[in-house]
C-alpha cells in the first residue's frame, strides 16, 4: 500500500501518507538508531538520535525521522558527516548519565562517541519517556510519571497504584534503555509499606 | 491501624467552582494552595477522582510549578528579593535579619505555620530594594529595623 516514492540512502522506497522517515526506513529494511522510538507509542521526538539529513533546495536540513512525516521526492541520507557528528554528540552527553547502558555502549562504538567527553553525571535515567508513556498509553495504568523539572525531574512510581498493578505486569522494565526503570521501582517497593 | 476519615467538603467545594470540569485542573489546584497553604495527598487523590486525571499526572503538575506546595506552608509567604539590585543594596543583611527573627531558613516553614521563607531573584521593583515581599506585597527601602516592623504586623 503505497501513495508515492522517495529516496533513502539513493534507494527508490515506497511509502505512505501520514508514515515517517522512520517508518518507511524500517519497511525498506534501513536501519535507523533510536532510543526514545517505541512502535505501541505515539511519536514522541525526545532523544533526536534518529535525525537524518534532507535535501532542501540548495541546502540540507537535519530533521527528526521518527516524528517527520514522508513526502514525495524526498531525498534522505541516514548517515552523513553531519548526521554522524550530531549523533556522536548526543551519545556523549546521555553517556555523561548512564555511563554504562549497554545500548548506549554499543552506539557508542559505533559512532565513536567518547564515553568521558562531558563530566559524569550518572543520574541513570535518560529521561526518554519509554516507561512512562508505555504504562499510560499501552496499560493505561498511569504507576510511573516523571515528577519536577529542569536538572531535577526524574520518573518516579506512585506506590498506591504501582503496588496494584507492577508486581504482574513489569512491562517497562525491558523497554528502558538504562534499568533505571526497574531500580526506581525496586526503590519505591522496598521504602515503601502497604 | 487507625482508618482516617477524610473530610473532602472544602476540596468538593473548589472542585463544583469549576462544575468538575477537567480542563481547569491547575486552577483548582492553585485554589486549593491558597486554602490550605499546601497540596495534601488525599485531597489530590480526591481531585484524581473527580476529575477523572490519573494521580500521576497531578503529581507531575503539582511538582512541576513553583506555586504549589506538597508540604505545609505557612500563612504568610515571605519573599526576600536577592536579585542583583537588592544584593548590592543589602539584601543579605534583610535576609539575615528574617531568617534570625522567624528563625528559619529559605524554604522552610516555622513550627507555628505562619511564615515561609524563600528567596527569590528579582520582583521586578529594583528602584526600591531591598525589597521584601509578603503575600504579594511588596515592601521596599527595608532596613534590618524596618524588616521586623513589618513582620510584627502579620499574625
Ligand atoms: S527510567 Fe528508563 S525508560 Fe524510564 S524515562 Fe528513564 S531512561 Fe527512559
Ligand atoms: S527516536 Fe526519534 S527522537 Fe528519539
Amino acid at each position: 500500500m503505497s501513495d508515492f516514492t522517495m529516496r533513502i540512502d539513493g534507494r527508490e522506497v515506497p511509502a505512505a501518507r501520514g508514515q515517517t522517515i522512520l517508518e518507511v526506513a524500517g519497511n525498506a529494511g534501513i536501519e535507523i538508531p533510536t532510543l526514545c522510538h517505541h512502535e505501541q507509542l505515539e511519536p514522541h521526538g525526545g532523544c533526536r538520535l534518529c535525525i537524518v539529513e534532507l535535501d532542501f533546495g540548495e541546502w540540507t536540513r537535519l530533521v527528526v525521522s521518527c516524528v517527520y512525516q514522508a513526502k514525495p521526492d524526498l531525498e534522505v541520507r541516514t548517515r552523513s558527516g553531519k548526521v554522524d557528528k550530531l549523533r556522536k554528540i548526543i551519545l556523549e552527553l546521555l553517556l555523561a548519565h548512564a555511563p554504562d547502558s549497554e545500548l548506549l555502549k554499543e552506539l557508542a562504538a559505533e559512532y565513536g562517541a567518547n564515553r568521558t567527553r562531558f563530566e559524569q553525571e550518572p543520574s541513570f535515567c535518560v529521561h526518554c519517556g519509554l516507561c512512562v508513556r508505555y504504562c499510560a498509553e499501552v496499560k493505561g495504568a498511569h504507576a510511573v510519571g516523571f515528577i519536577d523539572r529542569g536538572v531535577r525531574k526524574e520518573i518516579a512510581f506512585l506506590p498506591e497504584i504501582a503496588k496494584e498493578v507492577c508486581e504482574d505486569c513489569k512491562e517497562c522494565f525491558p523497554l528502558c534503555p538504562t534499568s533505571y526503570a526497574q531500580a526506581a521501582y525496586v526503590l519505591m517497593d522496598a521504602l515503601s509499606t502497604r | 491501624m487507625i482508618k482516617r476519615t477524610v473530610d473532602h467538603t472544602s476540596v468538593d467545594e473548589i472542585i463544583d467552582r469549576y462544575d468538575g470540569e477537567k480542563s481547569f485542573l491547575i486552577q483548582v489546584l492553585l485554589d486549593l494552595q491558597a486554602e490550605q497553604h499546601w497540596l495534601q495527598k488525599d485531597a489530590l487523590s480526591r481531585i484524581s477522582e473527580r476529575l477523572e486525571v490519573p494521580l500521576m499526572r497531578i503529581q507531575h503538575i503539582a511538582t512541576f510549578y513553583k506555586a504549589f506546595s506538597l508540604v505545609p506552608k505557612g500563612r504568610h509567604q515571605v519573599h526576600v528579593c536577592t536579585g542583583t539590585a537588592c544584593h548590592v543594596r543589602g539584601a543579605g543583611r534583610v535576609l539575615h535579619t528574617v531568617e534570625e527573627l522567624i528563625d528559619i531558613r529559605p524554604g522552610e516553614t516555622d513550627l507555628d505555620l505562619k511564615f515561609s521563607l524563600e528567596t527569590v531573584n528579582c520582583l521586578g521593583c529594583c528602584a526600591l530594594g531591598p525589597v521584601i515581599e509578603i503575600d504579594g506585597k511588596a515592601h521596599g527601602k527595608v532596613t534590618s529595623g524596618k524588616t521586623a516592623e513589618v513582620l510584627k504586623g502579620y499574625e
